[in-house]
């Protein structure tokens, strides 16, 4: 095993710049997207007052679990003891503090009230787990960095098993808050389920990992850096348990909300007659996020192929945005059960009037916001590794470290797999 | 906590106050003027209230639906006036679906039938005023709150905008305001990305009136199907209704203990 050097990211730079140039731009034309939305209003969007939290929000939360899961390979690394990840870590760190920030920015420019954000970060009810959040996500944002000091400096290595500990604890935490905002509402048919949170946790992993995946494996081949077969094969495996876990999740959410009869209604709903909910379900959470990645991942061929790894990589993330779409908006579509064995024949605020669901169709300054959370976080993650060594020299097998397994198994000296 | 934000008390159970009681009038018109502003029409200016809310009495309303009429509007329509809602406009360039799903409503008429039996019912929803309101255990800066009075409202001043209260709400009954309004009531002041939703009409709690707007329309359209009043005091008329007729909550499986009651449902 060979000392691990890291480098700043040194493409050409008109290539580097070019790059900057598009995701600023993206996040001018979100930042854009923002000022006409706060100048007229929310009435611009697509949200009402039956479908209160609209793209945006899609955005938001996918980005925030996300940025919990790009922890994961720092964590493995450094809690789990696993040394293969350990030259990953920075590059792990730096992109969850950056798509954490993405998403912030997101959530509080769709605000009602973006400009009285100090009055969130000064006034708190202790009782409102968004409250808690403020604190998970500010929290989060100071261990992440200080993780990151541990792995640079190295005054900070001995710090950085116990930061690396808390990191892991915080972000599981962080995830569970995020899943429970929605866990937690009780007032909504598809909210009230405690197993969210879990499933936050489980979709943050595969999500989080899938971009991680797709950043190291752009950055490195841009640059011509090598990575070797053993550490993309394992990334791609776990990213295939990964998928799994959601399946799993997705399923046991499904029958825990079967087993209640008082919702057969809204499952009957959700994966058979729901209109874009179901197709989304179908397939963007279910064939493109799912069954289409595992494909790859466990095709004889395909899964040698970098392309296609790198196209998992990518369905992942469409369909993490598919499935965040069918559980934010999707579940606040569907109407309210407020008198249980009543058809509401009419009603002056769309009550579910002859059970129909509520009317969302998102527009272009919501997307563009969203757009402009996700090119707020790369542009952070470019101008980060371009600046500070975050990046390895190298992924290449010869370099890495063995795998621990084989430390105890044959001693230092083992083969590769 | 805003000072005009009193001090909710869970644990207020004792005795009601007589002098606070002395507020409801048997009547429209009927003054009892026990304690300072009085009791006085609601077309009569009065002095507003100087004392500190209390929690001796409980605000709520009872809903008759056997005499919610079929196609009246009074109540909402006069909600609308009263509030200022009727001065929403829309967008010329906003779609008038889009605008019906946007524009702030406090209380609307919800047509039912059952299942079951067929039966239609009529009755108008609007913040029930939850003893344990979820739109307030959720709120992250505290702006909903709840009145020592129980009535439950949003502190325009700390509202982010955020919406988990009208996620929260089992009553769809919270309106975002998408929009700048021009022309308002200095009595109830709204801004562009606040949340608000019906307040029991508490600009006329604190001058000293007796009823609500929804009320007062109710009963002049001669249905009389909406009683405002004291759930604390046994010897006001909301109370010895509910003691004659059963009722009911909305969701009472969610034991949230509303403020506002149905019979007929
Ligand atoms: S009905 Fe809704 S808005 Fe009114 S107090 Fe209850 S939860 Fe809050
Ligand atoms: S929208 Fe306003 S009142 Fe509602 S939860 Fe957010 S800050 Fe509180």
């Amino acid at each position: 095993m060979k000392r691990i050097i890291y480098r700043e990211w040194r493409i050409p730079p008109a290539r580097y710049w070019g790059l900057l140039g598009i995701l600023a731009s993206v996040v001018v034309i979100g930042a854009l997207a923002f000022a006409y939305m706060e100048h007229e209003g929310h009435w611009v969007t697509g949200m009402s007052n039956s479908v209160v939290w609209g793209t945006p929000h899609v955005f938001a939360v996918f980005l925030i679990i996300s940025a919990s899961g790009a922890l994961n390979i720092a964590s493995i690394g450094t809690v789990f003891r696993k040394p293969l990840y350990k030259p990953l870590g920075r590059l792990s760190g730096l992109l969850s503090a950056a798509l954490l920030m993405g998403g912030l920015l997101v959530l509080v420019l769709d605000l009602g009230r973006p400009e009285r954000l100090v009055v969130a970060m000064t006034t708190y009810n202790f009782r409102s787990i968004f409250a808690w959040n403020i604190f998970l996500y500010s929290g989060f944002m100071a261990i992440v960095i200080a993780y990151l000091w541990s792995m640079a400096d190295r005054h900070g290595e001995p710090y950085n098993r116990p930061i690396g500990i808390l990191a892991t604890f915080w972000r599981l935490a962080l995830t569970t808050g995020t899943g429970a905002i929605f866990g937690f509402l009780v007032a909504r048919q598809a909210y009230d389920a405690a197993i969210l949170a879990p499933m936050f946790v489980v979709m943050s992993f595969a999500y989080g990992l899938a971009i991680f995946m797709l950043v190291m494996m752009f950055t490195f081949t841009e640059e011509g850096r090598p990575i070797g077969e053993r550490i993309l094969c394992r990334l791609k495996n776990l990213l295939g348990i990964f998928i799994l876990g959601v399946f799993y999740f997705t399923l046991v959410y499904h029958l825990t909300k079967l087993y209640g009869a008082k919702n057969h209604d809204l499952v009957g709903w959700l994966l058979l007659d729901g209109g874009i909910y179901t197709f989304m379900f179908w397939v963007g959470w279910v064939l493109v996020g799912g069954l289409m990645p595992l494909g790859i991942i466990y095709h004889p061929v395909l899964s040698k192929d970098r392309t296609w790894i790198a196209a998992a990589c990518g369905l992942v993330i469409v369909g993490g945005l598919a499935s965040m779409y069918v559980i934010i908006i999707g579940s606040q579509a569907y109407p309210m059960q407020m008198f249980p064995g009543h058809t509401v024949l009419a009603s002056g605020f769309f009550d579910g009037v002859q059970g129909e669901a509520s009317r969302y169709s998102p527009t272009i300054p919501e997307v563009l916001l969203g757009l402009g959370g996700v090119a707020i976080a790369l542009l952070i993650t470019s101008v980060g590794v371009r600046v500070l060594q975050f990046l390895p020299e190298s992924l290449a097998d010869d370099v890495l470290p063995v795998d621990e397994e084989k430390i105890v198994e044959q001693g230092p000296a083992g083969a590769k797999a | 906590m805003k000072d005009h934000h009193e001090p909710t008390d869970p644990t207020d159970a004792g005795p009601a106050d007589s002098g606070r009681r002395a507020f409801m009038g048997v009547a429209a018109g009927i003054t009892a003027a026990v304690v300072a502003p009085g009791v006085v029409l609601h077309s009569v200016t009065a002095a507003p209230r100087s004392e500190a809310v209390t929690s001796d009495v409980r605000w709520g309303l009872l809903i008759d639906t056997a005499k919610c009429v079929d196609g009246c509007s009074a109540c909402v329509d006069a909600c609308d006036r009263e509030n200022g809602l009727n001065l929403q406009n829309k967008p010329a360039s906003a779609s008038q679906e889009h605008w019906d799903d946007q524009k702030a409503v406090w209380i609307r008429k919800v047509q039912l039938q059952d299942n079951q039996t067929g039966r239609v019912t009529n009755l108008p929803l609007m913040c029930q005023h939850c003893e344990h309101p979820p739109c307030v255990d959720v709120c992250p800066t505290g702006a909903s709150f709840k009145r020592a009075d129980g009535i439950v409202m949003v502190d325009r001043h700390t509202c982010i905008g955020c919406r988990y209260c009208m996620m929260a709400c089992p009553y769809k009954a919270r309106s975002f305001i998408h929009k700048a309004v021009e022309d308002q009531l200095t009595r109830v002041p709204r801004g562009k990305g606040c949340v608000e939703s019906c307040n029991l009409c508490v600009h006329r709690r604190d001058f000293g009136e007796d009823s609500t707007a929804c009320v007062d329309a109710c009963r002049e359209a001669g249905h009389e199907a909406i009683v405002f009043g004291d759930l604390k005091d046994p010897e006001s008329s909301i109370r010895k209704h509910l003691a004659e007729m059963a009722s009911r909550q909305i969701r009472e499986d969610l034991s949230l203990n509303t403020g506002v009651r149905y019979s007929g449902i």
